[in-house]
């Protein structure tokens, strides 16, 4: 027992949680912030990785911009409790069947990979967690994966303008 | 057999005839009616010339019988039947009598048909009549000049015919022009009757096939003698088979019914076609079959016992009629009688000499008949110009017949000639010497009293009444009172019917020179063809028995008819003499009546059985309406339409239309628009391919 | 220290992650959980991706998961607007409500 692997416990037992709470809560601001704490133990599990700067934008993007985002909408929604569900009652019984399944699936897979997957992950050396990772990265970034970088620009572009068009409101039309 | 030359005329016997209707037929449209009747009347008078051609090239060439070729046939077999022409003695005769009268029956016929087609007001059939009767003299001339049975079969068929088209000629009006059915129903049973005595003919034609393999006159007779010896039954059923067809053709017992009924038919057809010609094609049947007769003395016995039992029997009925041409229909049975009993007996030439003497007289008084009836229409016809429609005697229109001798009256004072030749006629009957028919008729009587003496005491009983019933007839017509206001306006006819009756006349008085005891001219020239013929002597007891009961029975009738002349409405004074006789007499013995009952009404009982029962309830209703029709309405209906087409056609088209609708159905379930729906399909697809990819 | 984790297990907790989000998605009727169990599968993936990358010793990976956020940001912009606009129409977030698509 050392100490990492405690550390991974506490996180994923942290990860599960929050990941329940996001699925059961009826408060959709509740379920907002547990996705954030979700998002907070995956990123130390960047981290435990030996991906700082991931675990870093993951916070930043993820748990800062995206789900602020979230939560603007949802105080702009209103957070009302939905009235009971008034149509197809049986979905819920078989889509927890086959998230089962899935379960089940990825249990089996698990562990008929288990030879192939169970090679031990190195700590990650004190390299990875200085500046010369990042410099790596941004190298890797700029050379290598320029286009998809270049276009990924586009994307952010496109998303942009695609918003405020959708959400432009027509002449005339009531907000 | 030397053919001359000129005998290869002989076909212009026939074809003169055809000729002459072919005309009137396809031209007679535009042609005036004095052109249409001289036409025919050519045709017959040239075929006349071509008969006395022939019969001078025979009596040059000493009677030998010559025959022409004309055309083949029938090639079936063992049958060969070629039409050829046969010029003997015999058929010469008959060819000269046919053609003879026959024309000056075509002269009256024009001014006769003139004047009734504008009494019954059909103008345009005038030129029928003619194509009808050069139809009959050709049919006629067929029949004595074939040389085979069969041959005259084809002419025995078509002078049926033509007395068929004849009798029925206004067949849809009567005498006054009245719609009626009387004239066809008279047409057709006139056919009918014939068609039974066909029917004996071809018994017998078939019988002589079988036996004789030929059907020609010198093939049979040649043959007749072996046959004879070998079947003589054949024989005897040939001859009593060719009686039958004798009897329906010649108007003998018991098929003699239709001739009285034909008097339905103009005059000229009476006078030609059952007074002188048609009728005796029957005596020229059996004078020809001479050779089979002489083989067989029962057929003969029979023969002439049918023509004595006729020649009676319609002698009596003659005495009860009081229809100018009923009496003469009935005297022509009875005088067929007599010439029938002639050549049954085997006294060929008795009954062929009066056979032409009979021609002379009988047509003279059916001609003269016409031209009584004609008067009485004519001066009807005043009447009814004068008076308006209404009768001054006895009532209405509507019932006058011109026909009716007690309508008649003092008729010689308003028609002299018609009256004279009717004497002449009457006389010629009656059988009073010097006149042709006292020669011919007691030729006969000679000849029954030698060989058949039960049918000579007939035939005398029948000459009595002959000559009384003729009596009675000339009293009636000419003498005394008219008995009717169109009797008073009679008038004579016009010359174009009169000179033919005078010529006739004329006949009637000399003809008797043909055969007279001494110099025996028919005699000898029939003696060419017929072997075995006999001159016959002259028999004074006999001569002298029947002319003095001739004169007893003219007296009868003049005490009775002449001596106090019978007044209008008044009854006959046979009828007060023999009562329920008389009743007997006058309603024809009801054998019309018994044939209808017994018969006829039979047979249309049966064909009524067949028609209703058998084709109406059974082949109709249930064989083709229930059987065919209802299986196939079976099938049509339940098998095809509701089992195979609804319930089975339909149902596959139906069931795939309700399979698709069905499937839809459930699919459009899957398009329920709900997004956790889809989610679920999607995370089920990757579940699915997930565990395909695991499993694999 | 001795001991490291295994791959298997960020590839256990990966998966985990991922049917939880997967049935969230399935379960809920807010669009917005909806929308935030999607991030949650994007973020088990991601998860999966780094931790290849380290037991690969290459930083594909984390280049792949740099771009991933890009997009599900991106992403999460226009949803967002979609959702509002939808509010807008129907005056409810109720995702069963939104069945035009029913056919």
């Amino acid at each position: 027992m050392n100490l990492t692997l405690i550390l991974f416990i506490i996180l994923a037992t942290v990860a599960v949680v929050s990941a329940i709470g996001l699925l059961v809560s009826r408060n959709t601001v509740y379920a907002a912030l547990f996705l954030v704490i979700n998002y907070a133990s995956v990123a130390v599990f960047y981290l435990l990785l030996g991906a700082p700067f991931i675990a870093l934008v993951q916070v930043t993007v993820y748990a800062g911009a995206i789900m602020v985002l979230f939560l603007f909408v949802i105080m702009l929604l209103g957070a009302d409790k939905l009235p009971k569900a008034t149509v197809l009652p049986w979905q819920r019984p078989v889509a927890i069947g086959l998230a089962a399944l899935l379960l089940v699936e990825g249990v089996f897979l698990f562990f008929q990979r288990l030879k192939t997957i169970s090679t031990p992950l190195a700590n990650p050396d004190a390299a990875v967690n200085t500046t010369e990772s990042l410099r790596t990265l941004g190298m890797a970034l700029f050379n290598q994966y320029l286009l998809p970088f270049e276009v990924t620009s586009i994307l952010l572009l496109v998303a942009m303008v695609g918003v405020i068009v959708l959400t432009k409101k027509e002449k005339g039309e009531q907000g | 057999m030397t053919p001359s030359g000129l005998f290869s005329l002989v076909p212009l016997i026939v074809l003169l005839p055809v000729l002459g209707l072919l005309i009137n037929l396809i031209f007679g449209g535009r042609m005036p009616e004095k052109a249409i009747g001289a036409v025919a009347s050519t045709a017959s008078g040239l075929a006349f010339v071509v008969a006395a051609l022939l019969g001078y090239l025979l009596w040059i060439d000493n009677g030998l019988a010559v025959v022409i070729p004309f055309a083949d046939w029938i090639h079936i077999g063992e049958l060969n039947v070629a039409w050829n022409f046969r010029v003997d003695t015999l058929s010469v005769l008959m060819m000269l009598v046919v053609s003879g009268v026959g024309t000056l029956i075509h002269i009256y016929a024009i001014g006769y048909m003139h004047e009734d087609v504008r009494f019954k007001n059909d103008i345009g059939r005038y030129r029928r009549f003619f194509v009808f009767l050069n139809l009959f003299i050709a049919m006629m001339m067929i029949l004595v000049s074939g040389d085979s049975y069969l041959m005259l079969f084809v002419g025995w068929e078509g002078v049926g015919l033509c007395s068929f088209l004849l009798i029925g000629f206004w067949y849809e009006m009567d005498t006054l022009g009245r719609p009626s059915w009387a004239n066809s129903n008279a047409a057709k049973k006139a056919m009918i009757a014939n068609r039974i005595g066909d029917f004996g003919f071809l018994l017998a034609a078939f019988t002589m096939f079988w036996w004789f393999k030929d059907l020609s006159f010198d093939g049979i007779f040649s043959q007749a003698g072996t046959v004879a010896a070998i079947a003589p039954g054949v024989i005897l059923s040939i001859t009593l088979f060719l009686l039958i067809g004798v009897a329906g053709k010649s108007a003998q017992l018991p098929l003699f019914v239709w001739l009285p009924d034909a008097m339905a038919g103009p005059t000229p057809v009476s006078a030609l076609i059952h007074a002188a010609t048609m009728v005796t094609a029957g005596v020229y049947l059996v004078a020809r079959s001479a050779p089979l007769y002489t083989l067989v003395p029962q057929a003969q016995t029979t023969v002439a016992l049918v023509g004595g039992i006729t020649a009676l029997f319609a002698a009596t009925i003659a005495v009860g009629q009081y229809d100018i041409k009923k009496v003469l229909a009935y005297s022509t049975i009875s005088q067929l009688g007599f010439m029938v009993a002639a050549v049954g007996m085997g006294a060929f030439v008795a009954g062929m000499f009066h056979l032409v003497t009979h021609a002379f007289f009988k047509a003279l008084l059916f001609l003269s008949a016409g031209s009584v009836i004609l008067g009485m229409e004519r001066g009807h016809h005043h009447l009814l110009q004068h008076h308006g429609t209404q009768d001054k005697q006895g009532g209405h229109d509507e019932v006058f017949d011109p026909g009716d001798m007690r309508n008649m009256g003092g008729l010689r004072k308003q028609m002299p000639v018609t009256f004279w030749v009717y004497l002449i006629g009457a006389l010629a009957l009656a059988g009073i010497v010097p006149l042709a028919g006292f020669w011919s008729k007691d030729e006969i009587l000679a000849d029954a009293y030698i060989k058949f003496p039960a049918v000579f005491w007939m035939l005398l009983v029948a000459a009595f009444f002959t000559a009384f019933y003729m009596g009675r007839q000339v009293w009636m017509v000419f003498f005394g009172q008219p008995r009717h206001e169109a009797a008073v306006q009679a008038e004579e006819s016009k010359p174009v019917i009169t000179i033919p009756l005078m010529i006739l006349a004329a006949l009637a008085v000399l003809g008797g020179v043909l055969n007279l005891p001494g110099l025996h001219g028919l005699t000898n020239w029939l003696g060419h063809t017929i072997v075995g013929v006999e001159a016959g002597e002259f028999n004074f007891f006999v001569a002298g028995l029947s002319t003095l009961l001739a004169l007893i029975a003219i007296g009868f009738s003049w005490w009775l008819y002449g001596r106090r002349p019978l007044l209008a409405g008044q009854k006959d004074p046979l009828k007060k003499l023999l009562g329920p006789v008389y009743t007997i007499l006058e309603r024809k013995y009801w054998v019309d009546e018994f044939y209808w009952a017994t018969i006829i009404n039979r047979y249309v009982d049966v064909s009524r059985f067949l028609a209703n029962v058998v084709d109406g309830r059974f082949w109709h209703d249930f064989v083709h309406d229930r059987v065919i029709a209802g299986t196939y309405n079976w099938i049509s209906k339940i098998v095809l339409d509701q089992r195979v087409d609804r319930q089975f056609i339909d149902a596959i088209g139906d069931g795939l239309g309700v399979l698709t609708k069905r499937i839809s159905t459930g699919l459009r379930r899957l398009q329920n628009g709900f997004v956790r729906s889809y989610a679920l399909a999607v995370l089920a697809g990757v579940v699915i391919i997930l565990g395909y990819l695991i499993l694999k | 220290m001795a001991g490291t984790i295994p791959l298997s297990y960020y590839l256990a907790i990966s998966a985990v992650l991922f049917t939880m989000g997967s049935l969230g998605v399935l379960v809920r009727r807010n669009p917005l959980i909806i929308f935030m169990s999607v991030e949650l599968m994007l973020n088990s993936a991601n998860l999966a991706f780094v931790a290849f990358a380290r037991s690969f010793n290459v930083l594909t990976g984390q280049i792949f998961v740099f771009f991933v956020m890009t997009v599900a940001a991106a992403e999460v912009a226009v949803g967002l607007a979609l959702i509002v606009i939808i509010f807008r129409n129907k005056h409810s977030i109720d995702v069963d409500l939104m069945s035009n698509l029913k056919g």
